[in-house]
C-alpha cells in the first residue's frame, strides 16, 4: 500500500514557484515582468482573489491580469469583495475568467447584471463581507492572492498603514494553505514604517507603475445636506439614540447619517446629550464626525478602511483612533464587520427600496449592487448577550427568557430625488433573483432585522409590532404619498401614535421649523477643515474654486 | 411649467399669513393667506405630477385641516420635501397663536 502525499498543496506551490524563477530575484521581480509572472503563477481552474474592495484596489495587478494569455491562464474562480474596475470584468469577456464570488460591485452593478444574463459569468454567491472573509478558510481557500501594499522592504515586509483593510485577512487565507501571495508595492524602501503583514507570509513582490487606485468613498460634502435629512436627522437623536441611549454604533454612508453627525455639537448638545449617546464608534473615518470628535462627543472609532485627507487629523487623535507607535492608522474590515455586528448596540443606514413588509435593498432593475457590510451590521446577532441599555430597551417584556435586540434603523426619504418611491409593494429584488437565477431574493436588510424606519413623517417603532398587519400599518404610516403610504387611514394612525408605535415629529417635541442647515456644525467642507485645525485634507474633486 | 388648482372643505381657519420655503432645485415656496374658502394655486416647474399633487395634499389636510388660501411656487421638489414646508407652514401657524 502506498502512503498517501499529505503535502500536494505544497509541491504545487513550490513547483509553481521554480517555473517563475527566472522571473524572480529573490521574492522580488520587475514591473515589466508582471504580466509573464502571472502567467507562470496561475494556473487554469484557480481560486484567485483579487484585492479590490470599498477604497484601495490592486490596479496594478488587476490590469495586468487583463492581459494575460488567455490560451495559459483561463476559467478562474474569482473571489472579490467589490467588483470596482472595468477589467474587473474584462476578464470575463476574455475568457480568463468564468466564475465569480462578490460582496459588492456598485459602480459595475449594470454589467455584472448583463454579464450574468448573458452567461458570460456564473456567480457563486452574492455575499456579505463575513461570510465572503469567512469562505475564505472554509470552502473557497484561495490558490492565489493578488494584493497591494504601500510600502515593502527588502525582505518582503509589507506596510500596508491606513489602508489596511482586509489584506490580512486575504494574504492570512492563503499564506498557511500554500497559496501563492503576489503583492503589488507602491513604493521599496529599506524599512517599512511598521510590519502589517510579515515577509514570512509573502511569495512575490513586483513594483508597481504607479500607486495603487484609492477613492475618497465616505466624504460627505455638508452643502450638500438638505433641511428633510436635518429634520430626519433630529427625529432619529430625539426618538431613537436618546430614547434607547444608544452608546455603541454604526453609521451607513450617506447623507441622513452625516446630518446626525454633524447635528450632535449642535442639536445634541441642546438636548443636553453629550456623554449619554455615541461614545464608541465601529465607522470609516467620515469627515463630518470631526466637529463632534473635537467637541468630546466620542471616545474611540474603530474603522474598516482609511479615508482619503483624514490621514494627518487621525495621527493627531490616537487616543480617539486606532494608531500605530509609526503614527499612522490601521484600520481592518474583517475585524471592523465583526465589532460592527456584534460589539455595536445600533446600525443606522440607507436604502433605494423598502417593500411592505419591511425588507429593504439598493438592488433594483438592471442594477445588481451587492451590499458589502450592510447586511452584517444591520442584523440582529442573535447570540449576543449584551447588558448594554440600548439591547435591553428591546427586550420584550412578556417572556422570563427574552433577549435583548439590535437596533436596526432605516432612514430614508418617501420618495427618492429621482422622485421614485422608496416604499413599494415588491422589491425589484424579487425579479432580480429571477433574471439572474439567484438562489436568494437580494434582500440587503431584512424586515425581522429592522427594528425601526424613519422618513420625513415620521419614527415607525417595528420592534413594538406584534403582528405582520400591524408592522404593515406602522410602515404604512409613515410612508408619505407612494402606494404603500396611501393605503394608511386617520384612524389607523391615531391607534399607532396612542401605542407608541409609530411618532411624528410633534410626538417627539421636534419642530420641523428648527431644521434648518445653521443647525449643522459644519455647512461647508472649509468648516470641516476649520474644526479639524487645518489636520484634514479634503480630496480635489471635494475642494471649491474660492 | 403647469398650473395646478385645487380645493378642500376644511374647518381650521388659518388666522395669519404665513411663508415658508424658497424657490431653489428641489425645493419650493409656500404662501398661506387667511380666507373663507381651501384653495390651492400650483406653479410647478415639473408637469405631468398632478395626481402625486393630489396625493400629498389630501394626507396633509387629512392630518392638518388647514382652511386658507395656500399659493405653492414649486421648482421640483420631491414630495418629502412638500409635504415639509406644508408642516412647517402648519407649525409656524400654532406658533404666535
Amino acid at each position: 500500500m502506498t502512503e498517501r502525499n499529505w503535502h500536494t498543496h505544497r509541491d504545487a506551490k513550490a513547483a509553481r514557484l521554480n517555473g517563475a524563477s527566472a522571473l524572480l530575484d529573490g521574492k522580488f521581480a520587475k514591473t515589466e515582468d508582471v504580466v509573464k509572472v502571472l502567467e507562470a503563477l496561475i494556473k487554469p481552474g484557480d481560486k484567485v482573489v483579487l484585492e479590490g474592495d470599498n477604497q484601495k484596489q490592486a490596479s496594478f495587478l488587476s490590469e495586468a491580469l487583463a492581459k494575460v494569455d488567455a490560451d495559459k491562464v483561463h476559467d478562474l474562480h474569482m473571489i472579490m469583495s467589490s467588483i470596482s474596475r472595468p477589467e474587473h470584468l474584462d476578464i470575463f469577456d476574455l475568457g480568463i475568467a468564468t466564475k465569480m464570488d462578490f460582496s459588492y460591485a456598485g459602480p459595475q452593478s449594470t454589467r455584472v447584471s448583463q454579464m450574468i444574463a448573458d452567461k458570460t459569468m456564473q456567480v457563486g454567491d452574492i455575499h456579505t463581507y463575513l461570510e465572503l472573509f469567512g469562505r475564505l478558510f472554509i470552502d473557497l481557500i484561495p490558490n492565489v492572492v493578488l494584493v497591494a501594499a504601500d510600502k515593502v522592504d527588502r525582505e518582503g515586509n509589507l506596510y500596508t498603514g491606513f489602508n489596511t483593510e482586509e489584506t490580512p485577512t486575504i494574504v492570512e487565507a492563503a499564506a498557511f494553505h500554500d497559496g501563492i501571495v503576489i503583492v503589488q508595492a507602491n513604493e521599496i524602501v529599506d524599512k517599512v514604517p511598521r510590519v502589517d503583514i510579515p515577509a514570512g507570509w509573502v511569495d512575490v513582490v513586483i513594483p508597481a507603475d504607479k500607486p495603487y487606485q484609492l477613492e475618497p468613498l465616505f466624504t460627505r460634502d455638508p452643502q450638500a445636506i438638505s433641511e428633510l435629512q436635518i429634520l430626519m436627522g433630529m427625529m432619529a437623536i430625539r426618538g431613537i439614540y436618546e430614547k434607547h441611549n444608544v452608546q455603541t454604533l454604526n453609521h451607513g454612508v450617506g447623507f441622513n447619517t452625516s446630518a446626525i453627525e454633524l447635528l450632535l455639537p449642535t442639536y445634541g448638545e441642546q438636548l443636553g446629550l453629550k456623554g449619554k449617546i455615541c461614545r464608541n464608534w465601529e465607522l470609516n473615518p467620515t469627515p463630518t464626525l470631526i466637529p463632534a470628535i473635537e467637541s468630546g462627543w466620542v471616545d474611540s472609532i474603530h474603522s474598516f478602511g482609511g479615508e482619503v485627507g483624514m490621514e494627518k487629523y487621525i495621527a493627531a487623535r490616537p487616543d480617539v483612533f486606532f494608531v500605530g507607535k509609526d503614527g499612522t492608522m490601521r484600520s481592518n474590515r474583517a475585524l471592523g464587520q465583526v465589532a460592527g455586528q456584534y460589539a455595536c448596540d445600533m446600525f443606522v443606514g440607507s436604502t433605494l427600496q423598502i417593500d411592505q413588509w419591511g425588507n429593504s435593498s439598493t438592488v433594483t432593475h438592471g442594477r445588481l449592487s451587492g451590499f458589502g457590510g450592510a447586511p452584517n451590521m444591520g442584523s440582529n446577532p442573535t447570540g449576543r448577550r449584551h447588558s448594554t441599555a440600548a439591547w435591553q430597551s428591546l427586550k420584550p417584556a412578556d417572556d422570563p427568557l427574552a433577549k435583548g435586540q439590535k437596533l436596526v434603523v432605516q432612514m430614508v426619504e418617501t420618495f427618492g430625488s429621482n422622485k421614485k418611491p422608496v416604499f413599494v409593494d415588491h422589491l425589484d429584488a424579487e425579479e432580480v433573483r429571477k433574471e439572474a437565477k439567484l438562489a436568494n431574493v437580494p434582500i440587503m436588510i431584512y424586515s425581522e432585522d429592522t427594528t425601526h424606519i424613519v422618513t420625513e413623517e415620521g419614527i415607525a417603532y417595528l420592534y413594538k409590532t406584534d403582528s405582520m398587519e400591524e408592522r404593515k400599518a406602522a410602515i404604512e404610516a409613515i410612508a408619505g404619498v407612494t402606494p404603500v403610504g396611501l393605503r394608511s387611514n386617520p384612524e389607523e394612525v391615531k391607534k399607532l401614535r396612542d401605542k407608541g408605535i409609530i411618532a411624528l415629529p410633534e410626538d417627539l417635541g421636534v419642530r420641523r421649523q428648527d431644521a434648518k442647515r445653521s443647525l449643522l456644525a459644519a455647512q461647508t467642507m472649509d468648516d470641516l477643515v476649520e474644526w479639524s485645525h487645518g489636520l484634514y485634507n479634503p480630496p480635489a474633486k471635494f475642494r471649491s474654486w474660492s | 411649467m403647469e398650473k395646478l388648482n385645487f380645493t378642500y372643505q376644511n374647518s381650521e381657519a388659518v388666522k395669519k399669513f404665513v411663508h415658508v420655503g424658497v424657490v431653489a432645485s428641489g425645493d419650493l415656496e409656500i404662501l398661506l393667506y387667511p380666507a373663507d374658502e381651501t384653495t390651492i394655486e400650483i406653479v410647478t416647474g415639473s408637469d405631468g405630477f398632478k395626481e402625486v399633487w393630489k396625493n400629498v395634499l389630501d394626507r396633509f389636510f387629512t392630518r392638518y385641516p388647514l382652511k386658507g388660501k395656500f399659493v405653492i411656487h414649486d421648482f421640483g421638489a420631491t414630495p418629502g420635501v412638500v409635504n415639509l414646508r406644508l408642516t412647517q407652514a402648519m407649525e409656524a401657524l400654532n406658533d404666535e397663536k
